[in-house]
């Protein structure tokens, strides 16, 4: 059994196929794992039934001879992405029991494919969070535990619930959602790969919104060809979707092929950051290392208004939040505040009892950054900054393909180390925020161990709708670091 | 033509007053789906029927901007001699309220689809005067909240939600509630020309704030009443407040509704759902190459086949009248025309309900009564006995003519064994008409009753003169 949920997606893929296993059994396998596995709290809503009707209905095509790309493979979904006729929540109090009567168009394009939904993951309220702890649904708690420890860690987040699913072979491979670093630094902190993809390349329709300029569905995968292959069936050119860009998705997976040879690698000297463990710091300097072994050629370059990253990102992303959560009003679904005197009266307590404290957070500072005679003074710069940032960008691809960089400043931390803390949470994303900014794609990989045996990953950024160069690079990375460690699985015991 | 008007005040008590008014319509679009969602916008559905998931807001639900609508209203910018903006920015503007689904209203702030220009408005003193248009924007429509359904909730219909309106702002050019009418009847004319509004108030297709205002008549009432209002403030030693008045058309006065303190701070910011709207100068000018002729230009030209201003500007207010006007004046004079129309045709399909398009006796109709009272087929006053005949009974003028035999007699033969026959039973009247050439006319009538109206006037005029040995000025 276990050797079966411990294959990645391209093996298992090709055994389902090849018809060495069936996808019934592959789900099974699965579903009996995920069972064990409740106190990691990864997943909100398990889907056992309809994965095994899933499945059943995929071994049916695989015998007729009309398998899809993705055809009988398990997959784990974040609970922000609408699947129609089974619950979504946003891991928030306030969506109630909602059941969307639509599907998101990445999920859409994954049964299409023939993938098989094993039920929904745990994430932070909205996305909004770094560590899975502000889920109503409680924290996630991390597989990997630090030598000679019992300490629960976080799994990174906001897509805490998936990456603790793919660590934890709890799924073949899981969506995840980046908004400031969702999907690549709880892969990084889960010693796992995280792709977000260029900004318009997966639609966003049907995805519960945090914060729309910036949010990008992509894939939480074991490996590197993984993400590939996922990333080929998510992504789709969507007229639902006003931001989808117009662009051929490739086959990603043909594009890893041909290594990197004379590939400029930058390194952006603002990445240095005080605070930054010592290890994440050499752990850098050795993928820049690996990378130039393989022929590419290691360039310094700057991308000078990094530091503004954090304030601009949490500007804009409460900002848009402010405006995207007033739907919920106990109105039309979700939850409603019971005995209100009026409508103010049921406004005021729908939204005070369904959103958690660091929804309401976030709400406050975009409603006052909004705000007539603070809009100039934050949200007008901080898009003025934002158009600086992408041309730190623009400037630095003309002297290199793609960047690399740490993917988080520390590897995973305590369940309750940093929740007292909000800005020293947002500095979880100091790495990653400028990607979302600017559109860009990223992906982060697992690249090493700490001393006391956590996973650290690095990052690499590429040029939009230049994920074939990114995975390519990727891919050099994950084959020079060699990473084959898995988390003990002591939530079995 | 003079812009803006020349100084119009009122008098109150301590002064003249001038008004200066400035307007804000907002004007449904025409098209057969919303702004942002493919639902229907037909009018009177049942509640909730035509909503999609995105008009109700629900989670992950995004709005697709559609064409139909930004090409009309890029039609009316070029219909008000307006200034095209090719980039133009959808907004936010936030607040809650039970009706707005997304706790947001899609807007256009300060990057509107289309800039200034100008409407030209005719008063009934034959003065035209020119107001300009500030801007006009895109927005969606809100739901409808309902309270009368029950005694212990309301109900919410989202039937209108992201419905696509144009708000047409003016400049403040106006000086008197009849120039505000008389703009918002051009305003009005222009849409239903262009084919972007239908001009339909009572559906809420179009409305003007102040608030609850839906009809011409009221609007010109509630500013009437609000001029007065505010000069008895400022002359009573107060100021005057800004604030949203909502119009109380029973009671004939305006109520205010929400004071600049309650104002709400819309929090208006890009929407990041959409991306800026860049169109491209060839499609706008494409849609230039469709405008049909607007009803200042169809003036002009009426005016330039001998119509009157009045008459030209009556028969242009409406594009279904101009159309059946000029249906009916084809191939005859102008002026016979608007005259036949204005005096026998306007008058009955107000009396009987109907509008012009509806009318029994058809423009082709009406042109060949014209037509035969042009070549003295049949008398003016028999032309208005078969438009009675054709507008009871129906039929083709022209064989209803030969069939009743109402061709004017013009044979003198005829004409003068009538005239004999007059002379005959009338020996006192025709002493009488030799000392008084004026009583010829009694002659002429009576001849003309002989025949049973068929003859022609002047023939028998002639006829007349001659056997009476008339002076030619009788």
């Amino acid at each position: 059994m276990s050797d079966l949920v411990s294959m990645t997606l391209a093996e298992a893929r090709d055994a389902v196929r090849a018809k060495k296993i069936s996808s019934r059994e592959l789900t099974g396998a699965f579903v009996a794992a995920i069972e064990q596995a409740r106190p990691l709290n990864a997943y909100i809503t398990e889907t056992a039934d309809r994965a095994l009707a899933m499945a059943d209905a995929a071994d049916k095509r695989i015998a007729a001879g009309t398998p899809g790309a993705l055809e009988g493979l398990p997959l784990a979904i974040k609970d922000l992405f609408c699947t129609k006729g089974v619950r979504t929540t946003a891991a928030s109090r306030i969506l109630g029991d909602f059941v969307p009567p639509y599907e998101s168009t990445v999920t859409q394009n994954l049964w299409d494919a023939g993938a098989v939904m094993l039920g929904k993951t745990n994430l932070d309220e909205f996305a909004m969070g770094s560590s899975n702890e502000t889920s109503a649904f409680g924290p996630v708690l991390n597989p990997w535990r630090a030598q000679d420890s019992n300490q629960n860690l976080v799994p990174g987040g906001s897509s805490g619930g998936s990456s603790a699913a793919v660590a934890a072979d709890l799924c073949l491979a899981a969506t995840g959602t980046d908004t400031g670093g969702s999907i690549r630094q709880p892969a990084a902190v889960t010693g796992r790969v995280g792709l977000k993809p260029t900004y318009g390349r997966c639609s966003r329709f049907g995805i519960v919104a945090f914060a729309s300029s910036l949010d990008q569905a992509g894939p939480m995968t074991k490996t590197v060809r993984d993400a590939a292959i996922l990333l080929t069936s998510m992504a789709s050119v969507d007229p639902k979707d006003s931001a989808s860009v117009d662009l051929a998705v490739p086959d990603c997976e043909k594009l890893l092929d041909g290594g990197i040879k004379g590939l400029r690698v930058g390194i952006p000297k603002e990445y240095r950051v005080e605070g930054a463990a010592a290890e994440t710091d050499a752990l850098w300097s050795k993928g820049a290392d690996w990378l130039k072994a393989q022929g590419a050629e290691i360039v310094e370059v700057s991308l000078p208004h990094t530091k503004y990253a954090l304030p601009t990102y949490y500007i804009v992303a409460p900002a848009e939040a402010s405006s995207n959560l007033a739907r919920y009003d106990g109105v039309r679904f979700g939850h409603r505040a019971k005995d209100v005197r009026d409508i103010i009266d049921l406004y005021e307590k729908s939204r005070g009892e369904g959103f958690g404290a660091e929804v309401q957070r976030r709400i406050l500072i975009g409603t006052y950054v909004l705000s007539a005679g603070y809009y100039d003074a934050y949200y007008a710069r901080a898009q003025k900054l934002r158009t600086l940032i992408k041309r730190d960008f623009d400037q630095a691809y003309e002297k290199c393909d793609v960047l690399l960089t740490p993917a988080t400043p520390s590897p995973a931390f305590a369940v309750g180390a940093k929740t007292t803390d909000p800005l020293e949470m947002y500095l979880q994303d100091v790495f990653t925020v400028t990607v979302n900014l600017a559109g860009l794609p990223g992906i982060t990989v697992p690249a090493g161990l700490t001393a006391n045996g956590l996973p650290l990953g690095l990052q690499l950024i590429g040029k939009a709708f230049d994920e074939g160069v990114l995975l390519r690079a990727a891919l050099a990375l994950e084959t020079a670091a060699d990473f084959k460690h898995s988390p003990a699985k002591w939530w079995t015991a | 033509m003079t812009s803006p008007a020349k100084i119009k005040t009122i008098k109150g008590e301590t002064g003249d007053w001038e008004i200066v008014i400035g307007m804000e319509v907002h004007a449904q679009v025409t098209s057969n789906a919303k702004l942002f969602s493919g639902a229907s916008t037909e009018f009177g559905a049942e509640p909730n029927s035509q909503v999609s998931f995105i008009d109700a807001g629900f989670p992950g639900m995004l709005p697709v901007i559609n064409e139909k609508c930004v090409e009309q209203a890029v039609r009316t910018g070029l219909g008000l001699k307006a200034r095209i903006n090719l980039r133009s920015i959808f907004d936010r503007k936030n607040y809650f309220f039970p009706d707005l689904p997304q706790g947001y209203q899609i807007s256009q702030y300060k990057d509107p689809i289309v800039g200034e220009g100008e409407v030209t408005i005719d008063l009934k003193d034959g003065e035209s005067i020119k107001v300009g248009i500030e801007r006009l924007h895109l927005e969606q429509d809100a739901g409808k909240s309902l309270h009368d359904q029950s005694p212990d909730s309301s109900f919410v219909d989202l039937n209108r939600s992201g419905v696509a309106l144009m708000e047409i702002v003016s400049k403040p050019h106006m000086r008197t509630s009849e120039e505000a009418a008389a703009f918002l009847k051009k305003l009005r004319a222009i849409v239903r020309y262009l084919g972007t509004c239908d001009g339909n108030m009572d559906e809420g297709s179009m409305r003007c704030e102040i608030k609850n205002v839906n009809s011409m008549r009221f609007v010109q009432m509630a500013i009437e009443h609000e001029a007065r209002r505010q000069i008895e403030v400022i002359e009573g030693g107060g100021a005057i407040v800004q604030e949203t008045r909502r119009y109380d058309s029973k009671a004939n006065e305006t109520r205010s509704m929400r004071a600049k303190e309650d104002a709400h701070d819309y929090r208006y910011f890009p929407d990041p759902d959409l991306l800026p709207l860049e169109l491209e100068q060839a499609w706008v000018d494409a849609i230039a190459a469709t405008l049909p002729e607007l009803p200042d230009e169809k003036k002009a030209r009426f005016m330039a086949q001998g119509l009157s201003a009045y008459d030209a500007s009556v028969l242009v207010a409406e594009r279904e009248l101009a159309d059946f006007y000029e249906d009916l004046a084809r191939g005859v004079d102008a002026k016979a025309a608007a005259n036949w129309l204005n005096n026998e045709i306007l008058g009955r399909p107000n009396r009987d309900g109907l509008s012009i398009t509806q009318v029994p006796v058809g423009a082709a109709a009406n042109n060949a009564i014209i037509q035969m009272v042009s070549d003295k087929t049949i008398s003016g006053k028999i032309a208005k006995d078969l438009l009675d005949i054709v507008w009871t009974e129906g039929g083709d003028p022209r064989q209803v003519v030969e069939a009743r035999g109402l061709r004017q007699v013009t044979d003198t033969g005829a004409i003068d064994a009538a005239i004999e026959a007059v002379i005959a039973a009338n020996p006192d009247k025709v002493e009488e008409v030799k000392a008084k050439p004026k009583l010829a006319a009694w002659f002429v009538g009576q001849v003309m009753k002989q025949t049973g109206g068929k003859a022609n006037p002047a023939a028998v005029n002639a006829a007349l003169k001659t056997r009476l040995n008339l002076p030619d000025e009788g």
